[in-house]
């Protein structure tokens, strides 16, 4: 028996599932009263077939975390719950990307959601601790949420540096346990021994959002938006001269659209940079590529954390790619050796590549110093700045080749 | 017996070399003075080279170096 039918005749005594893609933010205000009328009452741990009837949900839903990594959700939990020994659950709203708002947006406007994920993981595990990590804006809607209801007054918030590595699960996981919210040296999982050697579930609050509604609707509602290869709706962050916006959208849906949703004219766009600053750039017929690990891997790119950064025509690439190359070597942590001392070298070149400098090596130099930090730290900084920066290489290849030559093409 | 892989801890690292004047076959220093292996952070360490490596680990004088799960197969 699947946790779906579990909750099938008892749900519909309640309240219709959110038609449509307006699932997550379904609710007109972040109060606990239009959350219960919207969604209904969380259902109770004891009637979900323990782990076992959760992870069947999850895994049957084909929910992947929506932090960026993309993993399996229910491959998390289940590794968590194998150890036997308490767990310790963290809902990770540290949105360290600056050009990231939907995390914000969620927890301001659906904060019960993310609290019943939290929950109803942390029940399920029977784990010892419920954490939820965020920044400084999010922390009064939050903690109104939380006056709100008798069950989350365990919940322990904690904020957390504004810093691109500080929302890595194992800076996390660091700040918990030690105050510090840099990425730590792990050679297993943290679901497996995390804080104080202890299986530590960190889950994105979207993920966590996505759980309340699962355990709610079942598998096959969730699936019933979305593609085959990408179920359900995923928070994006657009964000286009200056601005962020956030939109819920089905899963498998083209950049293009995603991009219309929110009131960008594709015509007007260069390219995009999907995924964020460790992401990869989209031109051309990318553009209309799937918002979807399958649909993005032709062009080397992943939806990430749903982040859409847009370059608008009349701007160059490759300046901005080198902007972001600074931006992202400044905030290295500075433990390891090949990123503290690779990061701003290719930071340099890139910078002068942006200049226009009349170097034809300088692409071959970023090849061989990209080369030189993949792998080799104790988080994915360095692998995904050089992604960043080697996508910038292959989309922009004409006006990289301009520069070389002391022009550029898209700005006179 | 099967070899065994190290791991360098990178938050430890601190360039000082000894693991590749130990493991010439395995490491080379890069750019800044760092090991270099043919595998980022984790490298297979073969059966013949397998007590320069508990060498390695035990005279790394920052413990930036240490044996993870034995290699399948």
């Amino acid at each position: 028996m699947t946790m779906f039918d579990a909750l099938t005749d008892e749900q519909e005594t309640f309240v219709a599932p959110p038609v449509g893609v307006r699932r997550l933010l379904a609710t007109g205000d972040p109060s606990l009263r239009t959350h219960l009328a919207t969604f209904g009452p969380l259902p109770a741990v004891d009637g979900l077939g323990g782990v076992d009837g959760v992870t069947a949900a999850l895994e049957e839903a084909g929910l992947a975390g929506r932090g960026g990594a993309a993993f399996p959700t229910w491959r998390k939990v289940a590794s968590a719950a194998e150890s036997g020994r308490a767990a310790i659950v963290v809902a990770n709203g540290s949105e360290g990307e600056p050009m990231s708002a939907k995390d914000a947006t969620l927890l301001h406007q659906s904060p019960h959601l993310v609290l019943d994920g939290l929950l109803l993981v942390a029940g399920v595990l029977r784990a010892s601790e419920a954490h939820l990590v965020t920044t400084d804006g999010q922390l009064a809607p939050l903690q109104r949420a939380i006056a709100e209801r008798a069950d989350a007054r365990g919940v322990r918030v904690r904020t957390t540096e504004d810093r691109f590595v500080s929302g890595e699960a194992s800076a996390v996981a660091n700040a918990i346990e030690r105050g510090r919210a840099i990425p730590r040296d792990h050679v297993v999982r943290l679901s497996i021994a995390g804080i104080a050697g202890r299986p530590t579930l960190v889950l994105n609050v979207e993920t966590l959002a996505h759980i309340a509604v699962i355990v709610r609707f079942g598998a096959a509602w969730f699936r019933s938006v979305g593609t085959a290869d990408d179920p359900g709706t995923r928070l994006l962050t657009v964000a286009v001269d200056g601005t962020r916006r956030v939109v819920e959208a089905a899963g498998g849906t083209s950049l293009r659209r995603a991009l219309e949703a929110t009131g960008v004219a594709v015509e007007s766009v260069r390219a995009v940079l999907v995924g964020g600053y460790h992401g990869a750039w989209a031109t051309g017929e990318a553009l209309d590529a799937p918002i979807s690990a399958a649909g993005l891997a032709p062009f080397g790119a992943a939806p990430g954390a749903g982040i859409l950064i847009v370059l608008s025509r009349g701007h160059c690439g490759v300046v901005r790619a080198a902007e972001i190359a600074h931006y992202l070597a400044g905030q290295s942590a500075g433990q390891c050796g090949p990123c503290a001392n690779g990061l701003p070298e290719i930071a340099e070149v890139m910078g002068r590549l942006a200049r226009r400098d009349r170097d034809a090596s300088l692409p071959r130099q970023l090849r061989e110093l990209g080369g030189l930090v993949i792998g080799r730290g104790a988080c994915h900084h360095p692998d995904g700045t050089t992604r960043m920066v080697m996508s910038a290489l292959e989309a922009f290849e004409h006006d990289v080749h301009a520069h070389a030559r002391g022009l550029c093409q898209e700005v006179a | 017996m099967p070899g065994r892989t190290l791991h360098i801890d990178w938050t430890r690292c601190d360039a000082r070399g000894s693991c590749i004047e130990l493991l010439p076959e395995l490491l080379r220093r890069d750019n800044w003075g760092y090991p270099l292996a043919r595998t980022g952070s984790e490298f297979a360490v073969p059966a013949h080279l397998d007590d320069a490596a508990e060498d390695a680990v035990n005279l790394c004088p920052v413990l930036a170096l240490r044996f993870t799960a034995p290699v399948r197969g």
